[in-house]
């Protein structure tokens, strides 16, 4: 028999530690392993962070999300050969969702692009961060310097108190709109603060040196309206808003226009491709895509989960990517990536869930309304 | 009347040659809200091991194994449209099923309140 050291010196790998590690522990958060990080599922537990956040404001912390800088020459040129969207006019503290793009067009990761006044900001997923800088470095010329700031936590702040809260602390924040983001400062840290978040509800995402990351989360949570809210509410709140989970919903094999996120694919992009994978891309854009990121509505009150196959009689005909309890609507929802002859809203389909089948119903999205703090609104 | 607990978390309470099989405090923390429970049928017949039931909490879906081997007299169907049961009262109300032993040297070999106390401080 012969021993494979090198799988058994990876499996000793120790999750790291948040920056916060002892904050949540101290606050009865229970912690698992995700992303290769030690992160809090939850705390009182999911239903009632969930429903808090809806109402009031959740305090998350993402610091095992990565955050990095593209400066050096041309960074925005860069930039645009592997994502679909238009980095070039992105207004100074303005940000845009984007995604990095694989040569066949395939979603390597979905991120966040902000423009500041010397470097591009980047937020991607904390599971793909390795592979995002190593794929930009391969792609990148030399010229374009890559920085992960590995000494920044972030936190995001969600629901409808969020903004009431945070400026109470930082009056100037109420000045932000959806999208928009900025430097602030509050006693002596300083702070990058942009009005954005990944639950539906109007919000921010704040990044601030790890040292300062603790005095910050209990001076937020010091106000009667902030909890501190888990992975597990992050999940379901993310769900009822439609928003994709990578890795889930999206991978590698997933283009922008299977993923529903065409959005995404800036007008002027369009017309000129010139991004990696773009042949693939424009040419779903011109003729249809093989398959479609749905919603689901899902009949009586079994959760139905990823991996769960999805058919059309007896034709399979898909599966879904995530799926489980929405807290808010009280009822099962899903999301699912099924062939595009079933992707039309109101298709009737049947998910399979331990040999027995349930009804489904293809559904709009989202299934709980955004209520982002955008421009045009007051 | 006894109650026997499994390492997976299920509590077994014995009257007669009838066991009434739920989960325990320990468990419904660990699973978190419960928003679903399928209970088994009348009649069913199960061997020890056996998965019995399902109970799926927002974060996710668990079986409940048959503690002992039995046919099936009664299923809890509260439970279907009161899922939270579990949550509140998982060893009395949030009971999952009863089953008629069908092998009562079966029960030997779970443990006890004070065994199963040790075995979950020990978690």
């Amino acid at each position: 028999m012969t021993t494979d050291y090198i799988a058994e010196m990876l499996e000793r790998i120790p999750d790291k530690l948040l920056p916060l590690d002892a904050w949540h522990r101290a606050r009865g958060g229970r912690m698992v392993s995700f992303a290769g990080y030690q992160m809090p599922v939850q705390y009182e537990g999911v239903m009632a962070e969930h429903l808090w956040t809806r109402e009031n404001a959740g305090l998350f912390d993402v610091s095992h999300m990565g955050q990095v800088l593209l400066t050096g020459e041309d960074p925005d040129g860069a930039l645009e050969s592997v994502v679909p969207g238009e980095i070039a006019k992105l207004p100074v503290n303005r940000m845009r969702y984007s995604l990095l793009l694989g040569d066949e067009g395939g979603i390597l990761d979905d991120l966040m692009v902000t423009r500041r006044e010397r470097d591009l900001y980047l937020v991607v997923n904390g599971a793909c961060k390795y592979d995002d800088l190593a794929h930009m470095r391969e792609t990148f010329p030399d010229e374009v310097v890559i920085t992960l700031l590995d000494e920044r936590a972030l936190f995001a702040l969600q629901g409808p108190k969020a903004a009431e809260a945070l400026a109470s602390l930082i009056p100037e924040v109420a000045d932000l709109y959806f999208m928009q983001a900025g430097a602030f400062t509050f006693e002596g840290m300083s702070l990058w603060i942009s009005r954005s978040g990944y639950t539906g509800e109007d919000g921010f995402e704040i990044s601030l040196d790890c040292d300062h990351a603790a005095a910050f989360a209990d001076r937020l949570c010091a106000i009667d309206s902030v909890k501190p809210i888990g992975l597990g509410a992050r999940d379901s709140l993310r769900l009822e808003a439609g928003l994709p989970l990578y890795g889930h919903d999206l991978d590698e094999e997933t283009s922008p226009v299977e993923g529903d996120l065409i959005f995404a694919i800036s007008k002027r992009r369009r017309a000129e491709g010139g991004f990696a994978g773009a042949e693939r891309v424009l040419g779903e854009l011109a003729d249809g895509a093989p398959r479609k990121r749905v919603g689901l509505s899902v009949e009586g009150r079994q959760p139905v989960r990823e991996g769960a196959e999805l058919f059309l009689g007896d034709r399979l005909v898909g599966k879904v990517t995530s799926g489980g309890f929405a807290p808010s609507l009280g009822v099962p929802i899903a999301m699912a990536m099924v062939t595009a002859g079933v992707a039309e809203i109101g298709t009737a389909l049947e998910a399979e869930v331990r040999g027995k089948r349930i009804a489904v119903t293809v559904a709009a999205m989202p299934f709980v309304p955004h209520r982002y703090h955008r421009v045009n609104k007051t | 009347m006894s109650r026997y607990f499994t390492e997976e978390h299920e509590w077994v309470e014995v009257e007669g040659d009838i066991a009434t099989v739920g989960i325990t405090e320990y468990a419904q923390q660990q699973l978190g809200d419960v928003v679903f429970v399928d209970v088994p049928a009348e009649g069913k017949q199960f061997d020890k091991g056996d998965e019995a039931a399902v109970v799926e909490s927002v974060k996710a879906a668990s079986d409940v194994y048959s503690p002992v081997s039995g046919t099936i007299v009664e299923g809890n169907d509260v439970l279907a449209d009161e899922p939270a049961l579990v949550n509140t009262d998982p060893e009395g109300d949030g009971w999952f099923f009863k089953l008629e032993l069908s092998d009562a040297s079966e029960l030997e070999g779970l443990m006890d309140e004070g065994a199963y106390k040790k075995y979950v401080k020990g978690l």
